[in-house]
């Protein structure tokens, strides 16, 4: 076992600072006070292949690995965590499950526009009734036989880069079917454009965090959309949701990473400057011990990210492998540390760490939601306790 | 059109420069990084490849770990890296250094060759020119902006208070400022794809013309007593002062303060 990164790696590592540095961190503060997402940044990542890290060459993809692709998330947030989580929402919920599930036709129509980045990608399964419990869908998806085409009525809800995306992954319920003697519905997943009729903007979400990725409900009032969007086989629409949300954590996980690391970075820097009692605020015990635990505690929600990323990794050689529970495991522990270590980086930086101009107070706000989306903490602790009680 | 880009592996001089107690350069504590002016080199060639369809190669002298540098020029879309290493080249000053990669450059085609001004780790800005001077080629020093005219360079050459346009057949040398553009990032595929490419590796026996005596540091009439950092001005004073006659008066009480007149 080698925890040595490799030559690639580490390039990759260097080129994902050296943009988020220049490109992404003089904006973080702005576009969050002003709620803009930042198309500018997005236009960039676009042009450097960075929304579509791990997808093939073929479909103007970079091809490159999971963990090349938690990197850039990861160095993203350490500086601006709604940028993360643009990454992360297009290439996770959007880009992943059309390389696993789509038809070569499904595919040689999106991928190469996603993996540019020339279009943006976004994932609907989140409904106002039908958060934790994906079973309570209601949007519903009807097949037209006679026009070959399906009706979609519903709305979704927090659906991340809601209105600045251009393809959208959609669950919906085609229909009911009998599983063990129970009547349940039966969820089949979509694939959807922006600007097809019937298909509308919500309301845009007022966030504690996050504050300038778009959050918006999307609303399906008769929207026909053809036979061959429906992704993946009928009535496994659930799998493909839950699969894909697998993935996803590895993203919301190395964006939970990248908040603890910018906030610990930030914090080393000022308690080295900071004077109190005349002498530096980094010389007292209390300070010292609090930053060795937040190291130590990053570094080991780093080594679960880089595990989790390293197993989609084998998944992709041999799709038998899962990562479900390495990705739960990364996701509960690095958002757990994310909340943790800002908390503590905003106390050390006393008053000014309340105040919006220190770094620590927007990503102490940004880290709690890697708490709640793609799986509460509590949706983890479900995930990992069923696979070890199995 | 085929351009050879010449870079060198540098020490990264933003937060400082570390020496030993000996004088030297303590290399090892500082980060090493692609020199600024010879990266604005290769974005200039990289955007005449961009235009043109032009071959790009990068070419460095160093120690192994330098083909690090040619390996990001690669990430950054360059095509082919040459690295020209061995013991006996060690220690180098810039005419043996020159001669070095001139009789490397005689064993490639070339039509352009764009260096960087100088490197953030020396500061002499020599081994541009003396590489033209020993291929018996034209040289434009301190390029801000370069176009390629058929079988001509045209460069706009920067000078202290104004800049010249220069015109050269090809094919020739041109030596960049950093000023020149704003260099690409690498590309996360083009770092996948530099790192599995090879890298040619040329030692003295592969140099083309060159005569022992000038290699190395044997080969190097210079001889360096002492090494310090750059000293830092200081922003200065402003003064806008009324009319020309109050600006005379301001000068000349300057002067006679500091005891000049």
């Amino acid at each position: 076992m080698d925890f040595t990164l490799s030559k690639e790696h580490e390039m990759a590592r260097q080129l994902f600072k050296d943009f988020a540095e220049k490109e992404v961190k003089p904006l973080a503060q702005e576009i969050d006070e002003q709620h803009r997402f930042p198309r500018e940044t997005v236009d960039k990542l676009a042009k450097y292949g960075f929304l579509g890290i791990p997808v093939e060459k073929e479909f103007e993809g970079q091809g490159c690995d999971p963990l090349t692709y938690a990197m850039c998330v990861e160095e993203m947030s350490k500086v601006c965590g709604t940028t993360g989580v643009i990454v992360s929402a297009h290439t996770s919920l959007c880009v992943d499950p059309i390389q696993t599930y789509g038809t070569p036709e499904q595919k040689a129509k999106y991928l190469p526009d996603l993996a540019s980045g020339r279009k943006l990608g976004a994932f609907g399964l989140t409904e106002p009734g039908a958060g934790t419990d994906a079973q309570g869908q209601q949007t519903k998806a009807v097949f037209d036989a006679e026009a070959n085409e399906w009706v979609l009525n519903g709305s979704k809800c927090f659906i991340t880069n809601g209105k600045e995306a251009d393809v959208y992954i959609i669950i919906a319920v085609t229909g009911k079917v009998e599983k063990r003697g129970r009547v349940q519905k039966e969820i089949s997943a979509f694939i959807v454009e922006k600007g097809t009729p019937g298909f509308s903007f919500g309301t845009k979400e007022n966030k504690m965090g996050i504050c300038a990725s778009s959050t918006y409900e999307l609303i399906f009032t008769d929207c026909r959309i053809p036979a061959d969007a429906l992704l993946g086989a009928k009535g496994k629409g659930f799998g493909i949701a839950m699969h894909t949300l697998d993935g996803g954590r590895i993203g919301i996980a190395a964006q939970a990473l990248g908040l603890a690391e910018g906030a610990l970075e930030t914090t080393i820097n000022y308690v080295k400057e900071r004077k109190q009692f005349g002498r530096t605020i980094s010389a007292f015990q209390n300070t010292q011990f609090q930053l060795a635990d937040m190291a130590t505690k990053v570094e080991a929600a780093k080594l679960l990210v880089y595990k989790a990323a390293m197993k989609k990794a084998e998944y992709k050689k041999n799709p038998k492998t899962s990562y479900s529970v390495e990705a739960a495991m990364a996701k509960l522990y690095a958002a757990e540390v994310a909340m943790e270590v800002t908390t503590k980086c905003v106390q050390l930086h006393g008053g000014y760490g309340y105040i919006k101009e220190y770094d620590v107070e927007r990503m102490m706000r940004d880290a709690k939601i890697t708490e709640i989306y793609e799986g509460t903490s509590e949706v983890q602790r479900m995930v990992i306790s069923a696979n070890i009680l199995a | 059109m085929k351009i050879v880009v010449c870079i060198k592996q540098v020490p990264d001089t933003k937060g400082g420069v570390k020496f030993n107690p000996d004088g030297t350069l303590d290399r090892g504590a500082m980060l090493a990084i692609m020199n600024p002016d010879d990266k604005a080199g290769l974005e200039a060639a990289l955007r005449i490849k961009d235009a043109t369809g032009a071959e790009v190669t990068v070419l460095t002298m160093g120690l192994p770990k330098a083909a690090d540098v040619l390996r990001e020029a690669i990430a950054m879309g360059a095509d082919k890296g040459i690295l020209v290493t061995d013991r006996v080249l060690g220690g180098a000053d810039t005419w043996a250094t020159s001669t070095t990669i001139a009789g490397a450059i005689r064993n490639i085609d070339y039509d352009l060759i764009i260096t960087g001004r100088q490197a953030i780790d020396g500061d002499t800005a020599q081994v541009g020119p003396q590489i033209a001077e020993h291929l018996g080629i034209p040289v434009i020093s301190y390029a801000e902006d370069i176009k390629i005219d058929g079988d001509k360079v045209v460069v706009k050459r920067q000078y202290d208070d104004r800049y010249h346009m220069v015109e050269a057949k090809m094919p020739c040398l041109i030596t960049a400022l950093a000023e020149l553009n704003d260099p690409r990032y690498m590309t996360p595929g083009g770092i996948f794809d530099a790192c599995a490419a090879e890298i040619t590796t040329w030692g003295r026996a592969d140099l083309k013309d060159v005569d022992d005596a000038n290699l190395g540091l044997k080969g190097s009439p210079t001889k360096i007593a002492k090494a310090s950092d750059k000293v830092r001005k200081g922003a200065g004073e402003k003064v806008v002062p009324d009319s020309p006659e109050d600006a005379v008066e301001y000068i000349v009480s300057k002067l006679s303060e500091k005891h000049v007149i």
